[in-house]
């Protein structure tokens, strides 16, 4: 049997736009993932200790408001406060193109638009899990 | 990994190495046995395993949120474990009892961990014991352990926690009369949550029916409205009353011994599955009874070489 990979699917700020990001979890949880769900409106520091202390291999975030150009990063900021670093961040959401670049270089591993297969998403969390415990092993 | 560092690390009460350290036990990495041997018996000792089980939407992760927020009141450091099953079909799983303890996140007194069943039966995951040690070792005083149970499979919960309580809510009457022959005589306490709705007295009458003896009653049933947070003092101080009265008679004892013989018969069970698995698909018998085949296969694999040990003893000696 596959590893029982673990990630985290969160909403960070005011956004209480979840579907989106139980879709994911359900879709992940149905591709074989331990999905630990957090509800919305965190802040980005309780995404950060949540992650932690589960141990996730990966932290999914999602944001319908536009408001994620300040927040996705904000949460890679706050996991390496926290001292989970090597921990991968992805996003998805109502993003345009445009700001896709701005937020790989701020460090989040992928991004997802409403167009994204949700394939190449499940794809995209198993690259990200295997690469993070692949690392961690050594 | 550095299994010493991480041990240190984790007594420090560090959440990062609490939290790898359930992983590799969770894993069955040998880092994982190696920690859990090197863990500080006397923290085991002194926590207090509160089992939390119920039927789901009985208001069991908002009470626990509500005990938590009590606990660090009074100062102490609280471990929660919450499991979910796992899907059956894809062995995944969604795990979303954090959701209502989120505001305990950013408190470093309070550690939770979700765990998925794994396709073990009976409500817990089969590292749930040893998740429970890591906690306490890592100094939380007190450890919840939640999970789901409508009847039947909270026995698990039961035979490992030091002291189960069973959550209940209106509307689950029916529920009631079926768990009547099980839970209801097990659990230490029973709580009536959301006693504020409409229902409540009804609940109340089917478990003063369940429970005939009025001390009985008056001992094991509480009353509380979680959300509000109403009576989770009481059943607190409940808890801590009924753990006084069974380290000093002696019974706390008797439970522990009894939960860790049940998880060395469990995890032995388990290391036994893949050579057993093995063995039979190598015999490749197509005319003998699975029983009979069953009793010489696992005769030949246990029993005959514990006699032949005794023998070779008593030779030697």
């Amino acid at each position: 049997m596959d590893k029982r990979y673990r990630v985290l699917i969160g909403k960070p700020g005011l956004d209480g736009h979840d579907r989106g990001a139980k879709f994911i979890a359900r879709a992940l949880r149905d591709a074989g993932f331990e999905v630990i769900y957090t509800g919305i409106r965190r802040t980005v520091d309780e995404i950060a200790a949540a992650a932690i202390q589960e141990d996730v291999a990966a932290v999914g975030l999602s944001s319908m408001s536009g408001a994620h150009m300040r927040l996705f990063p904000a949460v890679v900021e706050a996991l390496a406060r926290a001292g989970g670093a090597d921990i991968p961040v992805l996003g998805g959401g109502i993003i345009p193109d445009e700001d896709i670049p701005a937020l790989k270089n701020a460090g989040i591993t992928a991004i997802f638009t409403p167009g994204t297969p949700i394939d190449t998403i499940i794809e995209a969390f198993r690259a990200a899990c295997r690469t993070h415990l692949g690392q961690q092993a050594r | 990994m550095n299994v010493d560092f991480l041990v240190q690390a984790l007594h420090r009460g560090d959440a990062r190495s609490v939290a790898r350290a359930i992983t590799l036990v969770e894993e069955g990495d040998a880092g994982g046995t190696a920690i859990l041997e090197q863990l500080d018996r006397e923290r085991i000792e002194q926590a207090l395993l509160i089992g939390v089980t119920g039927p789901p939407g009985a208001g069991k992760s908002t009470l626990c949120a509500q005990m938590i927020g009590q606990l660090r009141d009074r100062d102490l450091r609280v471990g929660i474990v919450a499991i979910d099953p796992s899907s059956p079909l894809s062995g995944g799983a969604i795990l979303g009892d954090r959701v209502r303890m989120m505001r305990h996140a950013l408190d470093p007194g309070v550690a939770v961990r979700s765990m998925a069943t794994r396709g073990r039966l009976g409500g817990l995951c089969s590292a749930a014991g040893a998740a429970v040690r890591i906690m306490a070792a890592s100094g939380c005083r007190v450890v919840l352990l939640e999970t789901v149970g409508v009847g039947q499979s909270e026995m698990d919960i039961v035979a490992l926690a030091d002291i189960t309580i069973m959550v209940l809510a209106p509307g689950f009457g029916d529920e009631i009369q079926a768990m009547k022959a099980g839970i209801l005589e097990v659990a230490d306490l029973l709580v009536i949550n959301k006693a504020d709705q409409p229902g409540a007295q009804r609940l109340r009458l089917d478990m003063a029916a369940a429970l005939r003896d009025p001390g009985d009653r008056q001992q094991r049933i509480l009353e509380t409205v979680a959300s509000e947070g109403r009576g989770v003092t009481e059943l607190l101080d409940r808890i801590f009353l009924l753990e006084e009265a069974l380290r000093d008679g002696g019974a706390l004892e008797r439970r522990r011994r009894r939960s860790r013989e049940l998880e060395t018969l469990d995890q032995a069970l388990e290391l036994l599955r893949e050579p057993l698995r093995q063995r039979i698909r190598d015999r490749n018998e197509k005319t003998r009874d699975p029983r009979e085949l069953a009793r010489e296969i696992v005769e030949r694999m246990v029993i005959m070489p514990a006699q032949a040990a005794r023998n070779d003893d008593e030779h030697g000696s």
